[in-house]
């Protein structure tokens, strides 16, 4: 057994109340740390990945309690997949934080985010449904934290909206678990598994409860409508680098609808049979809709970006819905893809924010400081999200209309994606030439609104970093593809990951 | 008993959701407080009720009412507990910064930042 399943968690939880506590007053000493920190957990997940690429699942018994009596870890390729992800991530968005100075506007910035990589990661690790549980807690408590860093009125009032609509999805959650609980006597995911896929007819009511319950729950986490009204405020008002990294945070939602409704309400459980999917679908194809229909009629960059990010959630779920491995395959591709593009839009917005004063797309300002520079990356970027070629979300929403097409009627998907990318892409258009280059039309102010900041190399690192993923993701698509239909083979066949777990077998 | 539980818990958190909708900071804690009151209420139940029994396995074999609901109560009052700490203090920073404290967010205030 392997004590490399837990670094994920414990690393940042060990270096985050080390930073608060020892490093207080030092925001190079913090710098330093919280950097090294995020490498060595990059390091630590690409180890893991290759371990769980060679073997199959893994489990890891914390404080060696037998599986279904004490809480376990467990190491497959999806959840590998998604820590490596959540590294990554972390480490262009901390070189832009401290390339911008971010984290000297505020306190507790480095410890807050060691935290909320220890919420996630714990949360894609867990084999434990009320564990999944405490880890949604930890992320959203640091996230609350990280989202109103550096403060202000209109920050904190989108803070307080978005701490009530996630309390709330705590609370229902809480429900879903607690009526689990009583129909089955186990929260153990494996065990979970195998309980309810023998549960009598007479508890099926109860278990189809729970089921929708955290459906709904995870709705809320990964902003499926009608569950995503806490997103664009949150998104669009939380400081840019946080924004980034939240993008990985609606991907818990998907993670945990894709873990639970493959492993313990599969297709084939009698109990709970496919409602589910057929709930949603349509839930998709609406998200899908309001997010890129808010892309055209955003009034703000960075709530343009928060609606391309519920868009591409949208595009997720509708790849998600048939619950087959190779649309699964094709939503993992789409879901690494998404989660940097989304990110790194939402740093160049932050970029033209601190430059321009305001990314309200009203009216157009005079030109930004390396103008040419800043509207090179968004046009990366742009293409990237709206999914044209030849960036890897062409590639992936390719993949994901091919799969669709070998699982059942394909005609309202197929079309509600692509006009919906149309819109998208006029919407992204329009931002970006407002931005850009009717800049020059504008009179030039008569004082400049702000000292213009020195060019820093560092944010443009961060930026450059994200979308060399994704040009890395274009040019490797075959060979990440070949991984990604083995990797969802593997969720998709959940026998595996729960003999991994060596349960006791029913005595009665 | 259950009738008891079932309704107490059904009016908590109908009280509770009630308050939450008024979007006014100081209902909307009180309401969430109510609901997580419910709903601790209801996982203390998901273990069955029953009375006067350790929540221990005793050596004689005796009855016992299950464990596990009570220590998965104590988890989520704690971070119940937390969370709502972390929401009285944002929402009295958002009502200090912006003088009212209303909780939806329609109107110009929007477009600052």
């Amino acid at each position: 057994m392997s004590h490399w399943i837990i670094a994920p968690v414990v690393l940042p939880a060990v270096l985050g109340p080390l930073i608060v506590l020892l490093m207080r007053n030092d925001l190079t000493l913090q710098r330093v740390f919280s950097l090294a920190g995020t490498l060595a957990l990059l390091a630590i997940s690409v180890a893991l990945l290759a371990a769980a690429s060679s073997a199959g699942p893994e489990v890891y018994l914390l404080g060696n309690w037998p599986a279904p009596f004490g809480i376990v870890l467990v190491l497959d390729r999806l959840s590998a997949l998604l820590v490596l992800l959540t590294a990554m991530l972390a480490v262009a968005v901390l070189l832009y934080v401290i390339g911008t100075g971010w984290d000297a506007r505020g306190r507790h910035f480095h410890a807050l985010f060691q935290f909320q990589l220890m919420g996630i990661c714990g949360a894609f690790l867990t084999g434990d449904a009320f564990n999944l549980f405490v880890f949604f807690e930890v992320l959203l408590i640091a996230s609350y934290g990280l989202m109103i860093h550096a403060g202000g009125g209109a920050r904190l009032r989108a803070g307080v909206q978005y701490i009530a609509y996630n309390l709330a999805g705590s609370t229902l959650f809480l429900f879903a678990l607690a009526t689990v609980y009583s129909v089955t006597g186990t929260l153990n995911m494996a065990d979970l598994s195998v309980k309810i896929a023998a549960l009598p007819e007479g508890d099926a009511a109860l278990i189809r409860v729970a089921g929708v319950l955290f459906l709904i729950v995870f709705a809320v986490k990964g902003a499926l409508v009608p569950m995503q009204f806490w997103l664009p405020n949150t998104y669009a008002l939380a400081p840019g680098p946080v924004a980034a990294l939240f993008a990985v945070m609606t991907k818990v939602g998907a993670y945990a609808i894709l873990r639970f409704f493959t492993l313990m309400f599969g297709p084939d459980v009698p109990a709970t049979g496919t409602f589910y999917a057929e709930i949603l679908y349509p839930a998709a194809l609406l998200t899908l809709v309001v997010g890129m229909v808010g892309i055209l009629g955003a009034k703000g960059l960075a709530r343009l970006v928060a609606f391309a990010a519920i868009g591409s959630m949208g595009t997720l779920f509708l790849g998600m819905a048939p619950f087959s491995p190779q649309t699964t395959a094709a939503v993992l591709y789409y879901l690494v893809h998404s989660t940097l593009a989304t990110a790194a839009l939402f740093l160049i917005a932050d970029m033209v924010l601190e430059r321009r004063g305001t990314d309200t797309l009203a009216a157009p300002r005079p030109p930004i400081p390396q103008n040419g520079l800043i509207a090179a990356l968004f046009f990366a970027g742009a293409i990237a999200i709206a999914g044209l070629p030849p960036l890897s979300g062409f590639v992936g929403k390719l993949l994901i209309l091919d799969a669709l097409r070998n699982t059942g009627p394909y005609v309202l998907a197929w079309s509600a994606i692509l006009i919906t990318s149309l819109i998208a892409v006029a919407g992204l258009a329009r931002a970006g030439s407002l931005l850009f280059w009717k800049a020059y039309e504008s009179p030039p102010e008569p004082v400049p609104h702000d000292i213009p900041p020195p060019a820093r190399a560092l944010p443009f690192v961060a930026v450059g970093l994200l979308l060399a993923g994704l040009v890395a993701m274009t040019v490797l698509a075959g060979p990440i593809m070949g991984w990604m239909e083995e990797t969802a083979a593997q969720v998709h066949d959940p026998r595996p990951w729960i003999d991994a777990h060596a349960l006791p077998q029913e005595e009665e | 008993m259950e009738i008891l539980v079932a309704s107490a818990i059904g009016v908590i958190t109908m009280t509770g959701i009630y308050l939450v909708l008024r979007l006014r900071a100081f209902p909307m804690v009180l309401g969430m407080s109510l609901l997580t009151y419910a709903v601790n209420l209801f996982i203390f139940a998901s273990g069955r009720l029953s009375i006067d029994m350790p929540p221990i396995l005793s050596p004689d074999g005796a009855a016992y009412v299950d464990p596990l609901p009570q220590a998965l109560v104590l988890t989520s009052i704690v971070i119940s507990f937390g969370m709502t700490a972390v929401m009285v203090m944002m929402a009295l920073g958002a009502f200090l910064e912006t003088g009212h404290d209303r909780i939806d967010m329609t109107g110009p205030q929007e477009d600052e930042q």
